[in-house]
C-alpha cells in the first residue's frame, strides 16, 4: 500500500535537514555531557556551542534561497500521521539570537562554572542544562505539531527550574518550587486546549489546523485556555509571582539564561497560535485585552523595579515590564477581524524581543560581575563601583541604553515601527503606552548609573580582578544588542519603508533624549536615593517642592508595590489566571 | 447518555476539582496531588476522544492514546522533580511553606519577594 | 440505558467523589491514600475506553510508582504539617470554586458539542502499518510515526534526573540516593521482596516483549521493573547505587541515545531522520525499546530513591 500523495508544504525541503541537527546536536552534547563525568561537562559543552551557532546561521543562509520555509518531515510520515519541523523568517532570527546569546553565556559561565576537584555539582548541572535549554528553545522555534511544542515546552520547564535553586539557598529552593508548579499548571492547561483542537479537528499540525479552523466553542474555550497557559509560563503581568524571586535568586550566568531565553520560548508559542494556527480568530477585544496587560505589566514592572534595593531584583523587575513590551505588538499587527494586516508590526515585536533576549543577558552578565567583586548588589552601596569595574559599568550602561530604544539599537527599531503602526491603525493610546514604556526603562538605568558613576564615600578594594572573559563577554553581548538596529533585517523580516531611515542622524538622536531626560525625572520621583547631607543647600526652594512631589510619588509606588505583593500570593494569581482565561473566552466571544 | 460522555464529563470534573486543589490547599505537596488530578482529567479527555474516534477495528484511536503514554511518564517525572524540590526544601528549613514569608533559618541576605 | 452505561456512571460517580475526597480531606496521608485508589480505578475507566496500553501505563506509573511517589513524600513530610498555617480564607475559596466550576462547564459544554462523526486518525495508523510490520497501532505511533516525541521525553526523563540530582549537598555529590532503607530480616516486606521480584522480573519483559503486537511496550515493562527494584530497596536488600557509577550513566543514557543513532542513521543511509527501512523496522524498533525498557526502569527507580544523600566514602 503505497503512502499518500504529499500534499504542498508537506514534503522535506532541500536543506531542511539543517532543521533536524539544530535540535540533534544540543541533545547529542546533553547525552554525551551525561556519560563523560563531571570534569568534562564544559569541554564538551564549549566544543559543541560552535557547531549549534553554524548550523543556526547555515538555516539562516539557506532560507531566503529556498522558496517559501524550510520544511522537513520526521521519518519521512507527512502529518497528520507525523510530525514535521519547518523553520520561516521568525524561526531563523530566533535560532539565531539564541545561538548568540547561548554562547556569549557560555563564555561568561566558563569561570564560574569550571569543574574543580572539589566542587563537581553545580558545573555539571549548569552545562547540561545549558544544552537542554538551547535543544528545548530549538525545538519550539521549529517544531510544527502542537504535541510537539508541548513536549519541548516541558523539556525548558524540567531545564530552567533546577537553573533557580542551583546554588542551594533555601529561598531560591522555594522559589524554584514555585517557578515549577505555576509552569506546571501552564502547560497543563496548554495540553487540555491541545485535547479539544484535537478533538475538533483530529490534528495537531500547524499548517494543517490553520487550514480547517473555524469558529467553534471547543476553539474558543482551547484558545483562551492554551493562551492563558502560556502567559502563566511568560510570567505576564498578573501571572508573574514566579519570575522576581527565581530570576533574581539564580547564579549571574542562568539569570542571563532565564530572562533572556527561557521566557521567549512560551512567547513564541502564543505567537505561533495566534498568528498561524488560529489567525483571524482571536479579534479585536482579545487583542486589546492582551496588550492592556502587557502594558500594566510595563508600569507595575518599572515601578516596583524603582523601589528595589537589589541590583538583581531591579533586573528582575524590569524583565516584567519588557515582557509587557512584547505584547503590544498583537493590536497592532492583528486586524479588527484579527487576521495579519501588518507584518511591520510582527517584525517590531519580534525585533523587540530580540533586543530585550541580547540586551538583558548582557544585564544580568554586568550585574553578577558587579556581585561577584564586591559581594553584594545592594544600589545605593554601588557608589564609586564605576572606577573600579569600568567595564562591567560600562557593559550594563550598553545593555541599559539598549533597553530603553535608544538608537542604532533593536529596540529603537521596533519601537518606530510599532509607533507606525499604531499612528496608522488609530490606536494612539498604545504610542502612549510604548513612550512611557521607554521613559520608565530609562528611569531604572538611570538610577543605577547614577549610583554606580557617584563618587565613593569608602573606597572600594574587590577581592580579586574581574576575569577578563567575562567582562568582554557581556560587554560584546551589549554592543551587539546596541547594534540590532544596523542589522539588514529586510531580507527576513517585513520591515515597512521609511522607518528610521538614519539610525544615528540628529533625528534619530533627539528622540533618544525623551526617554532619558524622562527617565531622569521619573527615577528622581520614584526611586530610592540617599539624602546628601547639606550638599544641595543652595537649591533649598526647589529640594522642598521635589521632596514633596517624591513624597506623593514613593506613596504611589508604595501602593503599586502593595498591589504586587497581593497578586504575587499564590491563590491571588492562580486566581487571576482563571479569571483571564474566561476574560479571554468572553472578549473572543464578542467577536464570533 | 453514552460512555465516552459520561468520562468526559467525569474528566471535566476531574479538572475542575483539580483546579480548586492546586489553588486552595497551601501545603506543597496537595498542591502536587492536585495537579496530579488535573492531569489526569486532561488525559481522560483524550481517552475519551479516542473513543469517540474508534474506527478500523481499533477500539481506540492510537494517537490520543501515544500523547496520554508520553504525557503520564512527563507528569510522574515533574511530580518527581517537585517533590524532591519539596524534600531539600523542608530538609534546609523545616518548613513547606510556599508563600513569601521568609522561612525560619533563612540566611541573612533576603533575596525578597 | 443499559447495564455497561450503568456501571460506567457509578465507576464515574465513585472515581469522582474519591477525587473530592482526596481534594478535601485534612490529613495530607489520607489524601495520597485517597490519590491512590483514585489512579487504580481510572485504570478501570481507560480499559472500558479500550485503551488497555494507557489503562497498563496509568496503573504502573501514574497509580502505583506516582502512588509511591507520594506517599513517601507525606511519610518525611508528616512533621511539617503543622508548620503550614495559611489556610485560604472565604473569598479565596469561593472564587476558586466559582472558576474551577466556570472551567469545568467550559469544557464539558465543548465536549459535548464536538463532532459526530469524530475525525479520527485509526484508520491511518492502522493503514501504515506496513512500515513497521508491528501489530500495535500505539506501539507503532509511538514508536514510528511520532518517534521525535518519544525521543524528546526520554530527554525529559533525563533531565528530571539531572534536576533531582542537582539538589544534592554538595558533600553528598556523586553518593547514594536516598536513605538506606533497613526492614525487619523475618518481616513480611523482606519476605515479598524476595518472593515477588524474579515473578516480576518475568512479568515486565513479558509485558514489554508483547507490546509489539498486544498491548503492552517499553514504558509498562519498564515501570514493572522499576518497581521491583524499588522493592528490594526499599526491603534494604540491596542499595541505590552512587550516581557517579559509568555503568548508571551508560544504562540512563542507552535508551535516547541509541533512538538518536537509528535516528541518525536514518538520516545519513535512508530517507529521514528517525525513518526505518521496513526491512529493517521490527529489529531495529525492538533493539531501541530494549534500551529504552533499560533507561526506563533505572530512570523512575532512581526518581523514587531522589537526590543523594549519603556520600561514597
Amino acid at each position: 500500500m503505497q503512502p499518500p500523495a504529499p500534499a504542498l508544504d508537506a514534503m522535506t525541503t532541500t536543506a531542511g535537514f539543517l532543521l533536524v541537527l539544530s535540535i540533534v546536536i544540543p541533545v547529542a552534547g546533553v547525552l554525551l555531557a551525561f556519560i563523560a563525568g563531571d570534569r568534562y561537562v564544559r569541554l564538551i559543552a564549549c566544543a559543541i556551542i560552535p557547531f549549534g551557532l553554524a548550523i543556526a546561521v547555515a538555516i539562516l543562509v539557506a532560507l531566503p534561497a529556498s522558496n517559501g520555509p524550510l520544511v522537513y518531515l520526521l521519518g519521512a510520515w507527512p502529518p497528520p500521521l507525523g510530525i514535521a519541523l519547518r523553520a520561516d523568517a521568525l524561526s531563523a532570527v530566533m535560532l539565531v539570537v539564541t545561538a548568540v546569546v547561548i554562547s556569549s553565556v557560555a563564555a561568561f559561565a566558563a569561570t564560574d562554572f569550571s569543574p574543580a576537584a572539589t566542587e563537581t555539582r553545580a558545573p555539571f548541572a549548569f552545562w547540561i542544562l545549558l544544552l537542554a535549554i538551547w535543544g528545548a528553545l530549538n525545538t519550539i522555534f521549529l517544531g510544527r505539531d502542537l504535541f510537539t511544542l508541548y513536549v519541548a515546552l516541558e523539556l525548558l520547564t524540567f531545564a530552567a527550574v533546577p537553573l533557580v535553586s542551583l546554588e542551594g539557598r533555601s529561598e531560591t529552593l522555594q522559589a524554584a518550587l514555585r517557578y515549577l508548579l505555576f509552569a506546571l499548571l501552564g502547560s497543563v492547561l496548554y495540553l487540555l486546549g491541545t485535547a479539544l483542537l484535537y478533538g475538533r479537528y483530529g490534528t495537531l499540525d500547524i499548517v494543517l489546523l490553520s487550514h480547517r479552523i473555524g469558529t467553534e466553542p471547543a476553539v474558543l474555550v482551547a484558545a483562551a485556555l492554551m493562551t492563558t497557559g502560556l502567559l502563566a509560563k511568560t510570567a505576564l503581568f498578573p501571572l508573574h509571582l514566579w519570575l522576581p524571586p527565581a530570576h533574581a535568586g539564580a547564579p549571574a550566568a542562568a539569570s542571563a539564561i532565564l530572562s533572556g531565553l527561557v521566557v521567549k520560548g512560551s512567547f513564541f508559542i502564543i505567537v505561533r497560535l495566534w498568528f498561524n494556527v488560529m489567525p483571524g480568530l482571536p479579534g479585536f477585544a482579545a487583542t486589546q485585552l492582551l496588550a492592556a496587560l502587557g502594558g500594566a505589566a510595563i508600569v507595575v514592572g518599572s515601578v516596583v523595579a524603582l523601589r528595589q534595593e537589589r541590583l538583581k531584583l531591579l533586573i528582575a523587575y524590569s524583565t516584567l515590564a519588557q515582557i509587557g513590551y512584547l505584547f503590544l505588538m498583537f493590536p497592532l499587527a492583528l486586524g479588527g477581524t484579527g487576521q495579519l494586516e501588518s507584518g511591520g508590526a510582527l517584525a517590531g515585536g519580534l525585533l523587540q524581543a530580540v533586543s530585550h533576549a541580547s540586551a538583558k543577558a548582557a544585564m544580568f552578565m554586568s550585574a553578577g560581575l558587579i556581585y561577584a567583586r564586591l559581594g553584594q548588589d545592594r544600589i545605593m552601596a554601588l557608589g564609586g563601583v564605576g572606577r573600579v569595574l569600568p567595564i562591567s559599568v560600562l557593559a550594563f550602561a550598553l545593555s541599559g541604553v539598549a533597553l530603553m530604544g535608544l538608537p542604532p539599537g533593536g529596540a529603537y527599531l521596533a519601537k518606530e515601527i510599532l509607533l507606525q503602526a499604531a499612528a496608522e491603525k488609530g490606536q494612539w493610546w498604545w504610542a502612549v503606552v510604548l513612550q512611557a514604556g521607554g521613559i520608565f526603562t530609562g528611569a531604572y538605568v538611570v538610577l543605577v548609573l547614577a549610583h554606580a558613576l557617584a563618587p565613593a564615600n569608602e573606597p572600594i578594594t574587590p577581592d580579586s580582578p574581574a576575569p577578563r572573559i567575562q567582562e568582554l563577554s557581556a560587554l560584546a553581548l551589549a554592543l551587539c544588542s546596541l547594534s540590532l538596529g544596523l542589522v539588514p533585517w529586510e531580507a527576513y523580516l517585513s520591515i515597512p519603508h521609511g522607518v528610521a531611515p538614519d539610525k544615528l542622524g540628529p533625528e534619530a538622536l533627539s528622540k533618544a533624549l525623551l526617554p532619558i531626560l524622562g527617565g531622569a525625572v521619573v527615577a528622581i520621583l520614584l526611586g530610592r536615593w540617599e539624602c546628601p547631607p547639606g550638599r544641595l543647600s543652595r537649591w533649598k526652594a526647589l529640594m522642598v517642592i521635589v521632596g514633596q512631589v517624591r513624597r506623593a510619588g514613593l506613596t504611589l509606588g508604595a501602593i503599586v508595590e502593595g498591589c504586587d505583593n497581593v497578586l504575587r500570593q499564590w491563590p491571588a494569581a492562580c486566581i487571576s489566571l482563571l479569571m483571564l482565561a474566561a476574560l479571554f473566552g468572553a472578549s473572543m466571544l464578542l467577536s464570533f | 447518555m453514552s460512555g465516552p460522555t459520561v468520562f468526559g464529563l467525569c474528566a471535566a470534573v476531574a479538572v475542575g476539582l483539580g483546579l480548586y486543589g492546586l489553588i486552595t490547599n497551601p501545603h506543597p505537596l496537595r498542591k502536587i496531588i492536585a495537579f496530579n488530578l488535573l492531569g489526569s482529567g486532561v488525559f481522560l479527555l483524550f481517552g475519551v476522544l479516542g473513543r469517540r474516534g474508534a474506527a478500523a477495528s481499533v477500539g481506540n484511536d492510537p494517537v490520543p492514546q501515544a500523547l496520554v503514554i508520553t504525557g503520564v511518564v512527563v507528569a510522574f517525572s515533574a511530580t518527581a522533580l517537585a517533590i524532591a524540590l519539596l524534600l531539600r526544601l523542608f530538609q534546609k528549613t523545616g518548613s513547606t511553606t510556599l508563600s513569601s514569608g521568609a522561612p525560619p533559618n533563612v540566611s541573612s541576605d533576603p533575596s525578597g519577594g | 440505558m443499559n447495564i455497561a452505561t450503568i456501571f460506567e456512571i457509578v465507576l464515574a460517580a465513585v472515581v469522582l467523589g474519591l477525587g473530592i475526597w482526596t481534594i478535601a480531606v485534612r490529613e495530607t496521608y489520607s489524601a495520597t491514600v485517597g490519590f491512590v485508589a483514585y489512579g487504580l480505578l481510572v485504570a478501570l475507566i481507560w480499559v472500558r475506553l479500550d485503551a488497555v496500553d494507557v489503562a497498563l501505563t496509568e496503573a504502573a506509573i501514574g497509580g502505583g510508582l506516582g502512588g509511591v511517589l507520594l506517599l513517601g513524600a507525606a511519610a518525611r513530610l508528616r512533621d511539617g504539617e503543622r508548620t503550614v498555617a495559611e489556610t485560604p480564607g472565604m473569598v479565596t475559596r469561593v472564587s476558586a470554586v466559582a472558576l474551577s466550576a466556570l472551567t469545568t462547564a467550559a469544557l464539558a459544554g465543548a465536549i459535548v458539542f464536538l463532532p459526530d462523526p469524530a475525525p479520527t486518525l485509526a484508520p491511518t495508523v492502522v493503514g501504515h502499518a506496513w512500515a513497521t510490520s508491528l501489530a500495535n497501532p500505539v506501539t507503532n505511533v509511538l514508536m514510528a510515526f511520532r518517534a521525535m516525541d518519544t525521543m524528546l521525553e526520554k530527554v525529559v526523563l533525563l533531565l528530571s534526573i539531572i534536576g533531582v540530582w542537582s539538589l544534592a549537598p554538595d558533600n553528598a555529590w556523586g553518593g547514594h540516593p536516598g536513605p538506606r532503607h533497613r526492614a525487619d530480616p523475618d518481616g513480611i516486606l523482606v519476605f515479598l521482596a524476595r518472593l515477588l521480584p524474579p515473578i516480576g522480573i518475568v512479568v515486565g519483559i513479558y509485558i514489554f516483549w508483547t507490546g509489539a503486537n498486544h498491548p503492552g511496550g517499553a514504558f509498562q515493562g519498564g515501570a514493572i521493573l522499576a518497581s521491583m527494584w524499588v522493592l528490594a530497596i526499599m526491603a534494604g536488600l540491596t542499595d541505590t547505587p552512587p550516581v557517579a557509577r559509568r555503568w548508571l550513566r551508560f544504562v540512563l543514557v542507552a535508551g535516547p541515545g541509541l533512538f538518536l543513532l537509528v535516528g541518525l542513521g536514518g538520516l545519513w543511509f535512508g530517507t529521514a531522520f528517525l525513518a526505518y527501512p521496513p526491512a529493517l523496522a521490527k529489529p531495529l524498533i525492538l533493539g531501541i525499546e530494549v534500551a529504552m525498557i533499560l533507561t526506563i526502569a533505572a530512570t523512575l527507580g532512581l526518581l523514587l530513591a531522589g537526590a543523594p544523600e549519603r556520600s561514597v566514602k
